[in-house]
């Protein structure tokens, strides 16, 4: 496919390159580092307004039907409830483009866990108690949850997530394929997967004089604020939205979730503050999951592992609430040249939870097939995984034929196979013996999309010598406002310490959320915009400032709107030491290396902990982490900390990051890119390729758990 | 919340009385398994008698050599003690091999023999358990069973006992002692377990306002060694998918003495006496242990995902025994 050349574009003014004068770039410590570490730091359950009362739910115990009769003359007998929210009782909601969100209004039941009513007291243990005595009868349907490949009700969809076409199709794959002298033809399982943030899913609600006030625990108080003006029809200006602290939510509390939703309506209800923290073995029903992916990979190539043919088909689930289809066929558009390629994708909607986004929705799950897949033509041909990732390695975008703004995977292929100590490598399988302990390497690439929303901020030079940067940016854990602080600071030319920085709250001006990899690059460029703006009203300025100081908004909706005439992505590889246990079974990593191309690093220090965090959510994909549906009850089997088994510290030996300094004048003023979500993406697959190295199994159903190898063994 | 009654008691009789005169009371040590119970609504005691302060929590010497553990003392502070560590090494890893530091620190030894199965259908009221409600049913038999039993159980209930320590005494042929109203009497810990059958409602031969009051070890076998070895679906803070915990005594390439109990395969530890009928007087090799092994492990009846822990534990055995052989 030929491709246009770019056409004239602004590229925005990058920040000078080189040694920094100011702070961008530099190792900051966390401005709220010490507020944490010392639990200061209040998140969205620790608010208690005065009044205030609590709210425990009522998951459905069915997975499908609807509800015949609710009794609630025994939840409100109870000493202390002040309400039980029903669907024949709850104030209405208006409808929004995110069906999840219409709770409790109509009695039908959609999957297992779906919020049937909720319960208000005067304390926690009231209401839950009170939830426990809500009496519901149900007419059942029968029920499906469970995702084959072959399932008749899988369909193709218009697009999914993140707007890609469903299918995309360049050149002849079939007969590509069939011509091919070397042919990998394999099936990769992924389980659902749950998000599981440490801080689970809260919202403290209030209503005063009509205007509602909700600390809520989300990655984008602005888009809060939006659905739940659309739901109770107020104004935006009639909501204020906080979250000031946020603990984690790996993409589930990317939009509004029923907590938030749930606590505003039973605060309308009672007329009461009310506080609601969805309890941990709820979540995975009413927060979104990753879902299942069964996944198809043929790739074709000639004997010198140069690729002629590449197929990824995806097959996935979604509930029968919305559709959400997780894209995983959508990185194989971008990682490796072939003339013939087919990216496709099906769905089939269960009795399910609706399932959402997850830390690297498409990429994560995607590239653990085709990175196996590649790792399978490299054993196959007798090529160096590495070297054979370089052959591949395209000019311009596969798909689109754009040309890339920068791509390092090549130079992150060498750079992380040197500080890895790569070579030499004996490519046989199951020959290096430790005792009783199988050992051996993986490596596999990464990749992940730039993005980049819409976001206005505010810059304020005060009589006193000090800044103030306002921007609705949310900190889920990233360091967001040490990070938004030294690029005001670096855009302004002062000392960071005289920034101050205010966000995570609706009352500034409106923001992209915490998602996609895109918060700092999306808030930073309107606070580059508005320092900028600032400084160039102070430079036209003679004599000391007003009393009430200067201030500049600025907004990027502009410069985001512009499609990029680039094809816009952070690269990079892993590299993972394993060993399995000959006896057992127990697969353990011993070393994780990734080395990542991502733009410029604008805190090394919080970077890191976003590599090395991602890296490890990527070990726990690989080995550990792992849902699955009750067939007979609808529900999610693994529904607490136990039985989910996130990686333990013993699990986690060495893990190292590193980067590249890229240049890329194509992003943003900063030159960044998003580093939220690459870690954890090629990490299962460098995990489960160092399985197959050391033992010579290939495994090809996540996770590895020890009944996955032990068959294997001789 | 269930309201419930908490009474903090001085004295093992005190502890004993006052349940005998509570229906519904129940013995509160580290609370870690019973108060995550109570919290999912499992568990709906009408009274917790608090007897983690009892004057219990000490580790003292047997004169025939043997041990006494207080039912009190902290599965940190028995893991580490010397003694275990030397005479015992089994006990001492197994415990070990337990749950998390901050849970080891809390738990007590006597609450860690009467934790509760990990099965999912035990652990949620919304559905059916034989255990949780007798004559409701055992979802579990074509269910999520992959963690669950291989051996002993019954239509009624696949759950297992997932305590590591348990394992470690019973092949220690450590014993339970116990006061209750009828007053004290021990009980050998490879029988204070039960099996299902009908009723796996009762985990253990335990009685109504029974205390545990000590883990009483034999004394260490001359020229025995012992180890506990798990296998788990993460390096730690994970039940056993399989364990075993071993004693092993070769002298001359014979086998002397061996006790081998599994962990992780059934509703109580699994003492493997086919096994020791085997290993005894046979030469301390591979082929004996797997032989042994093999003999315990015919009796095993997986459930449709749970086949697995079959060669696992066979696995396992046949490791720690050689482990063990190859230290003489």
């Amino acid at each position: 496919m030929s491709h246009d050349p770019p056409p004239e574009q602004q590229t925005p003014r990058l920040m000078p390159p080189g040694p920094l004068a100011h702070p961008l770039g530099a190792p900051l410590v966390r401005r709220d580092a010490r507020d944490k570490a010392t639990g200061s730091a209040r998140y969205a359950a620790e608010h208690t307004p005065p009044g205030c009362a609590y709210a425990w739910p009522v998951p459905a115990t069915v997975a499908r039907g609807r509800i015949t009769e609710l009794d609630i003359g025994g939840a409100l007998a109870l000493p202390g409830v002040i309400a039980v929210l029903t669907h024949e009782n709850a104030p209405r909601l208006a409808s929004t483009d995110d069906p999840t969100l219409a709770l409790l209004q109509e009695d039908r039941v959609p999957h297992r866990g779906w919020y049937i009513a909720l319960a208000v007291a005067e304390t926690l243990e009231v209401a839950r108690d009170a939830a426990d005595a809500v009496h519901v009868t149900y007419a059942t349907d029968g029920h499906d949850v469970q995702l084959t490949a072959d399932h008749p009700g899988l369909y193709v969809p218009e697009r999914v997530n993140g707007d890609f076409p469903a299918v995309r199709e360049r050149g002849d794959f079939d007969a590509a394929f069939a011509a091919a002298p070397a042919t990998v033809d394999a099936t990769y399982t992924v389980p659902p997967l749950h998000n599981h943030p440490m801080e689970p899913h809260a919202a403290t609600a209030r209503w005063s004089n009509g205007h509602l006030t909700v600390h809520d625990s989300s990655q984008g108080a602005t888009k809060v604020r939006e659905d739940l003006a659309a739901l109770f029809k107020l104004g935006t200006d009639e909501i204020t939205v906080i979250s000031e602290h946020v603990g984690g939510g790996f993409g589930s509390k990317g939009t509004p979730r029923p907590q938030v939703v749930l606590a505003a309506m039973a605060a309308r209800h009672t007329g009461r503050p009310v506080k609601l923290a969805l309890p941990r073995r709820q979540l995975p029903a009413v927060v979104g999951h990753r879902a299942p992916t069964v996944q198809r990979v043929r790739i074709g190539a000639g004997r010198d592992g140069v690729i002629t043919a590449l197929a990824h088909e995806s097959v996935t689930h979604t509930s029968t609430v919305t559709e959400f289809v997780e894209q995983a066929a959508v990185p194989a558009r971008v990682m490796y040249t072939s003339p013939n390629s087919r990216t496709a994708h099906r769905v089939v909607a269960l009795d399910v939870p609706t399932p959402s986004w997850m830390r690297a929705p498409g990429e994560a799950p995607g590239m653990y097939a085709l990175e196996s897949a590649v790792d399978e033509l490299a054993a196959l041909l007798d090529i160096d995984p590495v070297e054979l990732r370089i052959r591949n390695d395209p000019a311009t975008e596969p798909d689109s034929g754009r040309p890339f703004s920068s791509r390092h995977l090549a130079d992150c292929l060498r750079e992380g196979a040197e500080r890895f100590g790569w070579q030499p490598r004996d490519p046989r399988p199951a020959v290096r013996r430790h005792g009783d302990l199988l050992l051996g390497t993986g490596v596999a690439a990464a990749t992940y999309p730039v993005y980049i929303g819409a976001t206005q901020a505010e810059a304020h030079a005060a009589a006193d010598g000090g800044y103030r940067i306002r921007v609705n940016a949310t900190d889920i854990g990233t360091g967001a406002r040490t990070v938004l602080a030294q690029i005001a600071a670096a855009a302004l030319g002062v000392p960071e310490d005289r920034v101050r920085v205010d966000i995570g709250s609706s009352d500034l001006p409106p923001a992209m959320l915490a998602g996609g990899s895109a918060g700092t690059a999306s808030w930073g460029w309107a606070v580059h915009k508005a320092c900028t703006a600032l400084l160039a009203r102070l430079r036209d300025r003679e004599g000391p400032l007003p009393a009430e100081g200067i201030t500049a908004t600025e907004d990027t909706r502009l410069e985001t709107a512009e499609r990029s005439p680039y094809s816009r992505h952070a690269f990079g590889a892993v590299f993972a030491e394993v060993q399995a246990d000959s006896r057992t079974g127990e697969i353990r990593v011993r070393r994780l290396l990734g080395q990542y191309a991502a733009g410029r690093i604008l805190n090394p220090r919080t970077a890191r902990s976003q590599f090395i965090g991602g890296l490890t959510m990527g070990l726990g994909m690989a080995l550990t982490e792992g849902s699955s549906l009750d067939p007979a009850f609808g529900d999610f089997t693994a529904c607490d900390l136990a039985s989910y088994h996130v990686p333990a510290h013993a699990d986690v030996p060495s893990v190292e990051a590193y980067w590249l300094d890229e240049e890329d004048p194509h992003l943003n003023p900063m030159g960044s890119k998003g580093i939220g979500e690459i870690g954890i993406v090629g990490t299962a697959a460098a995990i489960g390729n160092a399985v197959w190295h050391a033992t010579g199994a290939r495994l090809r159903d996540l996770p590895l758990t020890p009944d996955r190898l032990l068959p294997h063994l001789a | 919340m269930k309201p419930f009654g908490y009474l903090r008691v001085d004295s093992v009789d005190e502890a004993v009385r006052a349940a005998a005169g509570q229906p519904g009371a129940q013995f509160l040590g580290g609370g870690t398994n019973l108060v995550d119970l109570m919290k999912l609504g499992v568990e709906t005691p009408r009274v917790l008698i608090d007897v983690s302060r009892l004057p219990l929590d000490r580790i003292e010497e047997l004169p025939d050599g043997g041990l006494r553990i207080g039912a009190t003392v902290r599965n940190a502070d028995l893991a580490a003690s010397r003694p275990v560590r030397e005479r015992y090494p089994v006990l001492s890893q197994a415990l070990s091999a337990g749950a998390s530091g901050q849970l080891r620190n809390t738990a007590t030894t006597g609450g860690n023999l009467l934790q509760r199965t990990r099965c999912p259908y035990f652990q949620d009221t919304s559905k059916p358990c034989n255990k949780r409600e007798p004559g409701t049913g055992c979802p579990a038999r074509d269910g999520a069973h992959r963690d669950l039993a291989v051996l002993g159980h019954s239509a009624h209930c696949v759950a297992t006992q997932p305590s590591d320590m348990a394992v470690a005494l019973a092949a220690l042929d450590a014993t339970v002692r116990l006061h209750g109203p009828e007053g004290e009497r021990t009980v050998p810990a490879t029988d204070f377990h039960r099996l299902p059958g009908d009723s796996p409602e009762r985990d253990t031969v335990i009685r109504l306002g029974e205390l545990i009051t000590a883990v009483e070890l034999p004394p260490r076998r001359p020229g025995a060694h012992s180890r506990y070895r798990k296998a788990r679906d993460r390096a730690s803070f994970a039940f056993a998918l399989a364990s075993v915990g071993a004693v092993l005594a070769v002298r001359d390439g014979v086998v002397e003495h061996a006790a081998l109990a599994f962990g992780g395969l059934a509703h109580r530890p699994w003492r493997a006496r086919a096994a020791e009928e085997v290993l005894r007087g046979a030469p301390a090799t591979e082929r004996t242990f797997a032989r042994a092994a093999d003999a315990e492990l015919a009796a095993a009846e997986p459930l449709r995902d749970n086949g697995f822990k079959v060669p696992l534990a066979r696995a396992l055995a046949v490791g720690v025994l050689a482990d063990l052989a190859a230290r003489d």
